[in-house]
């Protein structure tokens, strides 16, 4: 009989493409995406030595990192950004490969587009050269972050040389309460394991919890993995992952499609297989989580309060003193009393349609606080037409937000989108480090529908608080 | 890459732990398509700050950049490890990198020496005492020393890993050997 293998295992030995006892395995990739920022210099690489993309129909680059997300038909005004922008276009021109680019109707973030179009599949391997591609695992990809060198690794060679990685099961048992969102599940999972839990492993996350959730859900889930450190996080496919793929633009069709499904259903981790690690959590016990340092291990449910840096023991508590100068919070502070001046709703973990119906769910008949800054930022420019068809954008205009076009925008501040300095905000995003939405800006990560809350109560808040 | 055998020089002792690459490099460097010149935005947002270790004259032409535990965490921008090579810097010692930083680094050339928080600690402490204490980080045999203080470990770098370091092996090069391969995984003969 055959050993007993997690998800990963198996979505791993499907890729050996050549294994050396010593040596990392030749891994094959299934779907390459691409964006601005990460791959100039890759495809400079390839120039200087004379190669050439091996498989551009497995590549896709959109532009996302750098874009302005206010009025497109105005050119970019940061002259570093339009040459980074500029050599995306060459070189996808050059080198044959699709581009999604600004302005079009499928742009948008590179981790919201893939899944929209049916690209990402179970059984698949993924890579981007951006560390939140590890959000494809939802669908029982293995997907993962790579820099620029392997960037160019995979465009010259559509392979790369990896260790196989560790397994560890997260999983999530039993019923989230009202309010819990699949953010706070994950929040609370980094809270628990730390930025350093899950390196060398994949995660996948299991339980009741985790088969309740919608692939938007997991993706919100899978998208963070990075933030504990993991190498990736996958879901197992099922009836859920199939019926959000049936009918999508890069799904297979009839004969293909069922053929697909017998091979997706057999990913599943074998009822035997040993994780190297294990954790459980248990759903009941979670709340809306609010962040409260620069990492997003430090957290804690928005009901509570700073915690005393004296609580921790050696490094955590020199880092919690930092975090908490560099934050401008006290001790014993309790979370709801916290003021911001900014909300952002946006990014590869909250920009999805069903985030934007339960913040907008939230907002719908109230009004942003006065002198706060809101702006939602969709994913992509279909989630941003749907969202219009449904009329969400009104709901949020009529409340005070901003409605904008697709892009990374304020989760890492590279376009004109960003906190200044000493500027405290309430974002969906996924990092709450040190300046990452502007220089001296002050992130706090939460759930759309904490976000929302917040932008109407001026303070962290529950939509419950509202009414 | 070029092949590194040796690294031997001074170190900066940052210490803290949880250094994220948006401290290393902040994104607003991210827009160049170069790859060099990110030497200037290395701690770009600490380096204002006018008692931050780099700021400090006896540490300057250090080589070695000792750091806490889960350095690189966050995102996978390769400027990172970059922007340390352009600084100078040629190995980054502490007790656990993140994944993809990690990666980056071996495949630019970068040194990732992980020690036991022990060993890290000694060393933080030794270099803070007497910042001219010379470090020697031998690839070949895995050892890190500071022989003025006393300090000699083995460091973690599996063999594979180790050779490319020796002999600067280019990883393009090395996987295009298995052409037939790859050509093999593309299309199976159905049988």
């Amino acid at each position: 009989m055959a050993a007993a293998r997690t998800l990963s295992q198996k979505v791993w030995d499907r890729h050996v493409v050549r294994a050396v006892a010593g040596e990392p395995d030749l891994l094959y990739i299934d779907l390459h995406l691409v964006h601005e920022v990460t791959s100039p210099q890759a495809f400079d690489g390839l120039r200087l030595s004379g190669r050439k993309v091996r498989r551009p129909d497995l590549t896709l680059a959109t532009m996302d990192h750098n874009v302005p997300t206010t009025d497109l038909s105005l050119p970019i005004e940061d002259p570093v950004s339009a040459k980074q922008i500029e050599a995306l276009r060459r070189n996808c021109e050059e080198f044959g490969i699709r581009l999604y680019a600004m302005g079009e109707a499928d742009q948008g973030i590179v981790h919201i587009i893939g899944p929209e179009q049916g690209l990402t599949q179970p059984g698949m391997t993924v890579v981007c050269g951006d560390s939140h591609t590890s959000t494809h695992g939802a669908f029982g990809a293995l997907a993962f972050g790579i820099g620029t060198s392997e960037v160019e690794h995979v465009l010259a060679t559509q392979t790369l040389a990896q260790r196989r990685p560790g397994t560890m099961a997260v999983t999530i048992e039993g019923e989230l309460g009202a309010g819990v969102t699949p953010k706070d599940v994950i929040l609370a999972v980094i809270g628990t394991i730390g930025t350093g839990g899950g390196v060398g492993h994949v995660i996948e996350y299991r339980g009741s919890a985790m088969r309740s959730l919608s692939m938007a859900g997991r993706m919100t889930v899978c998208n963070m993995s990075i933030e504990a450190g993991a190498r990736a996080g996958m879901v197992a496919p099922d009836d859920t992952t199939f019926a959000y793929l049936e009918g999508r633009p890069y799904a297979p069709k009839g004969a293909a499609w069922e053929r697909a499904l017998d091979e997706w259903r057999s990913l599943a981790t074998d009822d035997r297989a040993v994780f190297d690690r294990e954790v459980v959590i248990d759903a009941a016990d979670l709340r809306p989580h609010v962040t409260w340092g620069t990492n997003p291990a430090q957290v804690v449910p928005i009901d509570g309060a700073v915690p005393d840096p004296a609580a921790f023991e050696g490094s955590a508590r020199e880092a919690a003193e930092r975090a908490l100068v560099y934050m401008a919070l006290a001790p014993g502070t309790r979370i709801r009393d916290i003021e911001v001046d900014t909300v952002f709703i946006g990014s590869c973990t909250n920009a999805r349609i069903e985030d934007l119906r339960a913040a907008a769910s939230v907002i719908d008949g109230h009004k942003v606080r006065a002198g706060l800054r809101a702006l939602v930022v969709p994913g992509s420019m279909r989630v941003k037409a749907q969202a219009e068809a449904e009329g969400l954008d009104k709901v949020f205009t009529a409340a005070g937000f901003e409605w904008r076009n697709a892009g990374c925008s304020m989760c890492l501040g590279m376009n004109p989108d960003q906190l200044a300095p000493g500027e405290r905000a309430a974002s969906t995003s996924n990092r709450n480090f040190e300046g990452r939405q502007g220089r001296g800006g002050r992130t706090h990560l939460v759930s759309p529908a904490v976000a929302a809350a917040t932008a109407v109560a001026g303070h962290f808040a529950t939509p419950e608080e509202l009414d | 890459m070029d092949a590194v055998r040796v690294v031997q020089g001074t170190a900066v002792p940052l210490g803290r732990s949880d250094v994220d690459t948006d401290q290393i490099i902040p994104s607003e460097w991210l827009k160049r398509v170069e790859r060099t010149g990110f030497g200037r935005g290395l701690f770009a947002d600490w380096r204002v700050d006018r008692d931050f270790v780099l700021n400090q004259p006896e540490y300057a032409g250090a080589r070695i950049l000792l750091a806490g535990a889960n350095f690189g965490t966050g995102s996978s921008r390769e400027h990172a490890v970059w922007a340390l090579q352009d600084y100078g810097f040629e190995a980054v010692v502490s007790p656990r990198f993140a994944d993809i930083f990690r990666n980056n680094a071996t495949k630019t050339g970068l040194l990732p020496v992980e020690v036991d928080a022990a060993v890290s600690d000694a060393l933080l402490a030794a270099v803070r005492d007497d910042p001219s204490i010379e470090l020697t980080i031998d690839v070949e045999r895995r050892l890190i020393a500071a022989p003025a203080a006393g300090i000699e470990a083995e460091f973690a770098l599996d063999d594979f890993t180790r050779d490319r370091f020796l002999h600067g092996l280019d990883d393009i090069g090395v996987a295009l050997r298995y052409e037939a391969e790859i050509a093999a995984f593309e299309h199976p003969v159905v049988v």
